[in-house]
């Protein structure tokens, strides 16, 4: 076992206040691959492991613009009658696009009765950017994971325990040292992970 | 307050007295950890079926067969058989399409809206809410399907091109409802299944089977509850709750077009949507809890849902009652105010006309029977808790037929008035649709955690990183 690769070196730590002050500790030594695990997402987490803001709101803002302009111009074009400069086309699914009907007589291009519909596909296609966000940014579905090969951490991680895995790639790393900071900040059972 | 120009010794007993007096009773009572809460929530899906829970599963499962039933009468012989006729066009089916799409509003509401405003109490009876949303907009969805008459050409309400080159009317409010609805339920299902992922990973690391272990770890998506994926999780989630809440807010307003843009004394008020979303959220409550009363006695998650969760929900029914009552008063007023004869008499038709007794019930159902819950007592006792409850229940379905039929049995020609009579097959469909609400429901506290587990986990006191131990008075929040 020994000589297999190593992922990295892991120790559970008994409450999220005993990981929040390791956090800080193992930010502020300077690493990079790192990473807590607890049950439930820890409030300030993110500033005690300097890792920032999340953006995955930016995919939410992107879905939020195109539902936004596919329902407008869904809603417009098969409105409107034909314009000017698309009047040559012949032929493909652009004949029927333009369907102008005078209903309810309301004007062709009705603005207000359209935004119902433009409205609730900006919020659908946001609501999709949210999730696909989420899954882009956490690189999931990932099911084989080296974190999966501990065994304690499978029983306990999503239980009722708190751990902090740092990793081999981390430039900083090396194993006696790391292994010594992880039990001096608190932490049990520290092991070594294999790939 | 300890760092203010006034000294106060946070140390002495009765600074520590004080505290108590005036601290919160806890979300999660009995003082448990995190270990009790996996166990508690898991165990009730992973021990042996009830027997209970296969009876309720059968006569709930038999009860539910009435769907396809009366729709295969309904489609096969024709939309006659419902009691539909000129001029009650739309009598029952819509009336239980606006019943149950109201019923959804709670869920996303304790989702979606308690959730922006940190109402940290949403976190034990959100997960239940939600499943409870998709059910009561599966039973909606059923109703306006069929109506169409023939329901083999409802895809024409979808925006795709056909072979006669007629797109969907984009100025009417059902094609917005057909949006809005649809809309509504898919991002009510990622709003869930999000919610769902870190427990389905509670499960995987618990299950010894192979094959269900293998199962939850692909429904988890390979969770591994790091603190990166929280973090993108939660944005995620806050994002998801912030759609959510204009989201919720759009579908029963739309709901309400279908009747306040039309020209029927009785249907077109400006009134009509937030009236309609006060009367959602009201009647969903009331739902919630007939629903979770009896499975947090069952299984005995009182510690969990505790009186405070029921107290606050109380209160909603009580707030949104109160609405609702307001906007009829304001309706009959304005019946008055405006001089408009068909107003006027629409409304006093309502009341004093063949169907007053439904204006009636629904006026002490929704109106007088809620405000029980100002009285304390009848708060704290669970059981007049769930007897309350139903009438809302009741009365909101009563509004909702109120609204519809009354408005449209007396047309503007005497000519044309006429009276509604359910057919039997109107009454199967509802009842059926009652049953499969109740069989979806069961099958989903069988096989899901029914309490979002992560999200307890994130309330219980030993959650906050600043938490120094159960007897320290400040709490958690040193400065």
């Amino acid at each position: 076992m020994s000589n297999a690769p190593v992922y990295g070196v892991g120790a559970e730590f008994k409450s999220a206040t005993d990981l929040y002050h390791a956090a800080e500790v193992v930010r502020d030594k300077g690493f990079k691959w790192w990473d807590t695990y607890s049950p439930y997402p820890i409030h300030g987490m993110e500033n005690a492991m300097g890792t920032g803001k999340s953006w995955v709101s930016m995919f939410v803002l992107g879905g939020g613009m195109t539902g936004f302009t596919l329902g407008i111009s869904l809603e417009s074009l098969t409105s409107i009658p034909r314009p000017e400069f698309l009047k040559d086309i012949q032929s493909g699914w652009l004949l029927d696009l333009f369907y102008p009907l005078i209903v309810n007589g309301k004007p062709y291009w009705a603005l207000p009765a359209f935004f119902p519909v433009m409205f609730e596909l900006t919020i659908l296609l946001s609501a999709f950017g949210a999730i696909i966000g989420m899954l882009i940014c956490n690189i999931l579905p990932r099911l084989n994971h080296p974190v999966f090969n501990w065994e304690l951490f499978c029983k306990r991680a999503s239980d009722d325990s708190f751990f902090l895995i740092i990793e081999a790639a981390d430039p900083l790393y090396a194993e006696e040292e790391t292994k010594k900071l992880l039990e001096e900040l608190g932490g049990t059972q520290i092991t070594v992970i294999s790939k | 307050m300890a760092h203010g120009t006034t000294s106060v010794n946070a140390n002495s007993p009765d600074y520590i007295a004080a505290a108590k007096q005036v601290e919160r009773p806890p979300l999660v009572g009995g003082g448990h950890g995190f270990h009790w809460i996996t166990e508690k929530i898991c165990s009730i899906i992973e021990c042996d079926t009830p027997r209970w829970w296969w009876i309720a599963f059968f006569i709930t499962g038999a009860i539910s067969l009435l769907v396809p039933l009366s729709l295969i009468y309904l489609v096969s012989t024709g939309i006659g058989t419902w009691g539909l006729n000129h001029p009650v066009g739309w009598a029952w089916d819509i009336t239980n399409f606006v019943f149950w799409i109201g019923i959804g509003h709670a869920g996303t509401l304790i989702s979606a809206i308690l959730f922006l405003t940190r109402q940290k109490w949403r976190t034990s009876i959100n997960r239940a809410a939600e499943a409870m949303t998709l059910f009561a907009v599966i039973c909606a969805g059923i109703f306006p399907a069929f109506h169409v008459g023939r329901v083999w050409f409802a895809w024409f309400l979808a925006p795709v091109p056909q072979a006669n080159a007629i797109w969907p009317n984009f100025r009417s409010p059902l094609l917005w409802d057909v949006f809005a609805v649809s809309t509504y339920f898919t991002v009510s299902v990622l709003f869930w299944y999000t919610g769902l992922i870190p427990d389905f990973a509670t499960l995987r690391d618990r299950e010894v089977k192979v094959w269900k272990k293998k199962l939850y770890h692909i429904l988890s998506f390979g969770w591994r509850s790091s603190n990166r994926q929280w973090k993108h999780y939660e944005m995620a989630y806050l994002c998801l709750a912030g759609l959510s809440t204009p989201l919720v807010l759009s579908v029963h307003s739309i709901v309400s077009f279908d009747f306040a843009t039309s020209i029927v004394p009785g249907w077109h008020t400006t009134i009509f949507p937030p009236y309609f979303v006060a009367g959602a959220i009201f009647g969903g409550f009331a739902m919630v809890l007939t629903v979770m009363l009896p499975f947090r006695k069952i299984f005995g998650l009182e510690d969990l849902i505790t009186e405070k969760h029921i107290d606050n929900m109380c209160k909603i029914i009580l707030l949104t009652g109160s609405i609702v009552g307001y906007a009829y008063l304001m309706e009959l007023f304005i019946a008055w105010y405006s001089g408009n004869p068909y107003e006027k008499y629409a409304f006093w038709n309502r009341a004093l006309g063949p169907y007053w007794w439904s204006y009636w019930g629904m006026m002490i159902c929704n109106v007088l029977i809620p405000q029980l819950f100002w009285v304390n007592k009848f708060r704290k006792n669970v059981v007049a808790v769930w007897i309350i409850v139903w009438g809302p229940n009741i009365g909101m379905w009563y509004e909702r037929f109120v609204i519809i039929v009354t408005s449209i049995h007396r047309d503007f020609l005497p000519s044309s008035w006429g009276m509604f009579k359910p057919a039997l097959n109107d009454i199967t469909l509802f009842v059926g649709t009652c049953g499969l609400f109740t069989w979806l429901f069961l099958v989903f506290i069988r096989f899901l955690p029914v309490i979002a587990i992560a999200e307890v986990k994130g309330v219980v006191p030993e959650a906050d990183p600043h938490f120094h131990g159960k007897e320290d008075p400040k709490g958690g929040h040193h400065v």
